[in-house]
């Protein structure tokens, strides 16, 4: 029975395996870029006035993709939240306390993270990265604060309104762009200034900041849910 | 020659972890295991996507001091591919999330985290 | 030629960590192997000319998921009937 079971997902796979060497088989390699590219590559810089031309596809030319994909890791966050709601609502950490080495180490290293972090979302129409970086890593410095200092003070109120207060102005920068400029998250609502500096860009500095805070709060939020245990333990 | 360009050895390398990644969620029959397999086809399918927009001998999609911004179209690689593998990470994270918070909640049901165990849809 | 040789052997270092990732019995080795995948990944981005991705890839794939799936256990553990 077994082995019947395996030669059935050996030959299962046998057939992915053939599948993938014929798609590899027609696998060529490009040397120009294809039409679409070829405007962004061309039209970006002087349409959007952004340097990294990854930001302005992610933030101007495909900003609808971005609004939904927020919208996502902001269902997660809540689905999580209502999955391990706790039956008689009294919720405590699982960890124990913290050495005094790690908590001197947190509050030396806590606040260089988050400026890394806030650099490298205010930078991200100049340089590689952008706000959905700069969210992971004030994530990550969440983290560092959860297992170090504050076991117990950190509470969802501070965590909720930043995702409310961001999601409402990118949905608000959005219309206005509407209103103002061509259309839907259309950047040139603000002038697109001197090319290269760092109030350029029109509206994109303040859009990826938006995203890069939301990113990093719903992302706090899925660890902070996830860090609480039921407190009919210990 | 033409075959040991970057792209070509980084298209193998996805296909191959794409393979590994379907073995394992096939063959193994912990929750955590399967979970661990879809992150790692997850990784496969970005490093295709990328490999796939990648020109040879040309440089990041920035316009900075080495790239000619009125030649820019013949200098940089595709953007958007890059953009789109961007935002795929980010729901990878959130997909990968809510799966363990679907097994934690099983494995609270049931007390086990092994496949073996789950009868309530044999039939 | 350098960067051909390095990808191959990141490559070959993938698929091991991969068979690393399935086949290890503790789940928390096989936690971390899955990290170092993506680890690898990134560098093979830059390699690319992605950047963009190779940041995100380090930051998220590597670090975020490891420390879900970290979290994840912990509670698991924590829930054991049999301790």
């Amino acid at each position: 029975m077994k082995i019947l079971k395996n030669s059935i997902l050996l030959v299962l796979l046998g057939f992915m395996t053939w599948m993938l060497f014929n798609l590899y088989k027609d696998y060529d390699s490009r040397d120009t870029l294809n039409d679409t590219a070829r405007y962004y590559a061309e039209k970006g810089p002087d349409e959007t006035g952004a340097a990294n031309l990854v930001t302005s596809v992610v933030v101007t030319y495909r900003g609808l993709d971005t609004l939904g994909e927020v919208t996502i890791l902001f269902l997660v966050s809540a689905i999580i939240g209502l999955l391990l709601k706790t039956e008689n609502g009294t919720r405590k950490t699982a960890m124990r306390a913290s050495s005094e080495f790690m908590i001197t180490a947190a509050k030396l290293l806590i606040p260089m993270i988050s400026l890394i972090g806030v650099y490298i979302f205010v930078n991200g129409h100049l340089t590689p990265g952008g706000g959905f970086q700069g969210g992971a890593i004030l994530a990550s410095t969440f983290i560092l604060l959860l297992i170090s200092i504050s076991r117990n003070k950190i509470g969802h109120k501070v965590l909720e309104l930043t995702e409310a207060l961001s999601g409402l102005s990118f949905v608000l920068i959005g219309i206005l762009g509407v209103i103002l400029a061509a259309g839907f998250l259309d950047n040139k609502i603000l002038g697109t200034g001197t090319f290269g500096s760092l109030l350029s860009a029109g509206a994109i500095p303040i859009i990826y900041s938006l995203i890069g805070l939301k990113v990093g709060a719903e992302l706090s939020t899925i660890i902070l849910e996830l860090n609480q245990v039921q407190g009919k333990e210990d | 020659m033409k075959y040991l360009g970057l792209e070509y050895i980084t298209v193998i390398a996805g296909f191959l972890l794409l393979i590994v990644g379907l073995w394992g969620i096939i063959s193994q029959k912990n929750i955590i295991k399967m979970i661990i397999s879809f992150s790692i086809i997850d990784t496969s399918i970005h490093l295709l996507l990328v490999a796939i927009g990648f020109i040879r001998n040309r440089t990041a999609p920035i316009i900075d001091s080495s790239v000619d911004k009125l030649k820019a179209a013949d200098q940089i690689t595709d953007p958007l591919p890059q953009a789109l593998v961007l935002t795929a990470i980010v729901i990878g994270i959130g997909i990968t999330g809510l799966m363990l918070t679907y097994a934690l909640k099983l494995y609270r049901q049931n007390k086990s985290l092994e496949i073996n165990q789950y009868k309530s849809l044999k039939w | 030629m350098i960067q051909t040789i390095l990808i191959i052997l990141i490559s070959v270092g993938m698929l091991l960590m991969a068979f690393v990732a399935i086949y290890h019995k503790n789940l928390q080795v096989a936690v971390i192997a899955s990290g170092i995948i993506s680890l690898f990944a990134s560098v093979v981005y830059l390699f690319l000319a992605a950047p963009d991705v190779a940041i995100t890839e380090a930051s998220i794939g590597s670090v975020l998921t490891v420390a879900i799936f970290f979290y994840v256990l912990n509670k698991i553990r924590h829930e054991d009937p049999e301790k």
